[in-house]
């Protein structure tokens, strides 16, 4: 078995989920069953095949556009220029709490 | 004049010529939904005041004399992936029950931009991460050819909408097979375009490098024309291309006589349902007599697809959806008494089974000490899979395969066995992992009446192409 409970309980806490006991038990199945049919990979020697980093075999913009946009930071994601932003009130809509202004949840830090 | 069964062009024509108006044929779709609905479970939420407003403003163009756009009227429907302004997105799970989003998708933007009417929002696997739509947070769908089976996966309620005439076209996504596998299943054309091609700016990310929108329609032409519409450069999407985008529908009359198609031997071995074997050799003769020329490819790494899929997809899963955290949008367990509580208790209570399994797997596969061994080797695999296409593409220009090795299976009859649901896309993977259009288009049905699906692939933003043998068989079939 490549997962033992252990590293189910550890892998839970890394994303930020629970689990209950019978969730547990079935990840711990579901993952080895799944991990052991990954195991076909290694049939394969990749020890001079370079990892794909682009999907693309295209620029996503165009040379011109590129040298257009000033180098900031902000500037990086939206080659074609900066965007406004989203307006607080709508940015807050959705939230489960919120005072207006912030995001509130629960107490961070004890004093 | 059964308006619910028209395609795209000639529902604009109807309207353009004051046949019938953008409103009455809302308000058909709407009844049709009603009456049809309630057994297929196609929808999550209906946006019929912007509906309506949408037809109105489109009959007051025609009642002007003004020139419709090319979807002046056309009602759609939208997969629940994608957000819309004011309209409840879910994306098929809990967690987003209650999110009313403040922006559009740029693909539904598009749609609506050409005079399109968006219906609503269509019922899909949760975070579409599933083969069936049974992963759904809300109710399954079932297959309007048959409602004992399953519509496919994930884009499920898209593809059953068209199929059931509930819309005239639907957008998708696919990420491992979700717009051509249920098209295939529910018998309607599905394309998956080139990664890059189509903007993904408000799309609910499942898999970064996977993701893709597409549409599903009743016919190739009608894909054409929705490709057309929603295709190009998005500065609000760095991943999209800036591209010309060609005239798919005007190259539609290209003729396909002369073009070499490869046919690969690993796509038609075992677990390939005899039928459906038998629907794509027929589908191959028929491309042969209209003047295709048929020629023998490989693709040697096929077989690892599945399992890299299944890494690289859940690696980047498990980032993305790192963010419902129930702080500024989706649910939030009640009475948590800390941060990390409510982090857990949220995601726990929001997140339906095959999703936490995904979370798991690609944590896991991301974590200290495993990360060589999984996720790179998989990217590394990624990289044979690319160099196999790339080779056969110096030879051929379009490469046929069964969509799915079987047609539409019985609801239940997967759903407790995720590898086995896994192989569901076993046709369809390698094409996202690679980032290369493809396509499905009907080609027969089973002695029980199941659609069953022809899937054409084809190079780096080359739709013209696959679009064009796409409708030359259709149009000889």
């Amino acid at each position: 078995m490549k997962v033992s409970e252990k590293d189910v309980a550890y892998v839970a806490e890394l994303a930020n989920l629970e689990l209950t006991v019978q969730e547990r038990d079935a990840m711990l199945h579901d993952l080895n069953s799944i991990l052991d049919y990954i195991d076909l990979l290694n049939e394969l020697d990749t020890s001079t095949v370079p990892p794909m980093a682009q999907v693309s075999t295209h620029e996503y913009a165009s040379q011109e556009k590129k040298h257009a946009i000033p180098c900031d930071a902000s500037g990086e994601d939206i080659l074609e220029g900066l965007r406004p932003s989203l307006p607080q009130d709508l940015a807050l809509a959705n939230a489960p709490d919120a005072d207006g202004t912030f995001f509130r949840v629960p107490k961070v830090i004890e004093r | 004049m059964d308006l619910h069964k028209l395609s795209i062009d000639a529902t604009r024509t109807a309207i353009q010529e004051r046949k019938t108006t953008a409103f009455a044929l809302a308000e058909a779709c709407y009844a049709r939904i009603q009456k049809e609905d309630g057994q297929i479970g196609a929808f999550l939420t209906l946006s019929k005041d912007r509906a309506l407003e949408q037809a109105d403003r489109i009959d007051r163009m025609a009642a002007e004399g003004k020139q419709l756009p090319p979807l002046g009227g056309v009602p759609v429907a939208i997969k629940d992936v994608m957000v819309t302004r004011g309209v409840r997105s879910t994306a098929g799970s809990k967690i987003l029950d209650n999110f009313i989003p403040p922006y559009d998708c740029t693909a539904v933007a598009r749609l609506e931009s050409a005079g399109a009417v968006v219906l609503g929002k269509t019922n899909c696997d949760e975070f579409a991460m599933g083969s069936s739509n049974e992963n759904s947070g809300f109710h399954p769908v079932h297959n309007p050819r048959d409602l004992s089976r399953v519509p496919g996966g994930s884009s499920g309620g898209s593809a059953a909408a068209v199929a059931a005439d509930m819309a005239v076209a639907a957008l998708g996504s696919d990420t491992g097979g979700s717009i051509r596998q249920p098209a295939s299943f529910c018998g309607v054309v599905g394309l998956m375009p080139t990664y890059g091609r189509v903007s993904r700016y408000g799309l609910i990310a499942f898999a970064s490098s996977l993701d893709h929108i597409g549409p599903l329609t009743k016919t190739v032409s009608d894909a054409a024309l929705v490709l057309r519409t929603i295709a190009g450069r998005d500065p609000m999407d760095a991943t999209s291309v800036d591209l010309p985008v060609p005239d798919y529908v005007a190259e539609l009359e290209k003729p396909v006589r002369g073009l070499k198609i490869g046919v690969a031997k690993e796509y038609f071995g075992e677990g390939l349902d005899d039928e459906v074997r038998h629907a794509v050799e027929s589908a191959i003769d028929k491309l042969k007599s209209v003047g295709c020329e048929i020629v023998p490819v490989s693709l040697p790494h096929t077989r690892y697809a599945i399992p890299t899929y299944y890494l690289i997809a859940t690696a980047e899963a498990s980032a993305n959806l790192a963010r419902y955290d129930g702080v500024r949008y989706g649910r939030r367990a009640n009475g948590v008494k800390t941060l990390p509580e409510m982090y857990r208790r949220s995601r726990d209570e929001g997140f339906g089974a095959e999703v936490k399994r995904r979370i798991m797997l690609g944590t896991y596969a991301l974590s200290a000490g495993y990360y060589d061994a999984y996720y790179l080797k998989a990217q590394k695999v990624r990289t044979l899979l690319a160099q196999d296409f790339k080779e056969a593409f110096r030879t051929v220009d379009a490469i046929v395969t069964p969509t799915a090795p079987t047609a539409a299976f019985r609801l239940g009859e997967k759903s407790n066995d995720p590898l086995a649901m896994y192989l569901a896309d076993i046709y369809t993977v390698t094409a996202d992992l690679v980032g290369i259009p493809g396509i499905s288009v009907p080609c027969g049905v089973t002695k029980e009446k199941l659609p069953i699906g022809l899937q054409i692939l084809g190079k780096h933003f080359d739709e013209s192409t696959i679009l064009r043998v796409a409708h030359g068989y259709e149009q000889a079939a």
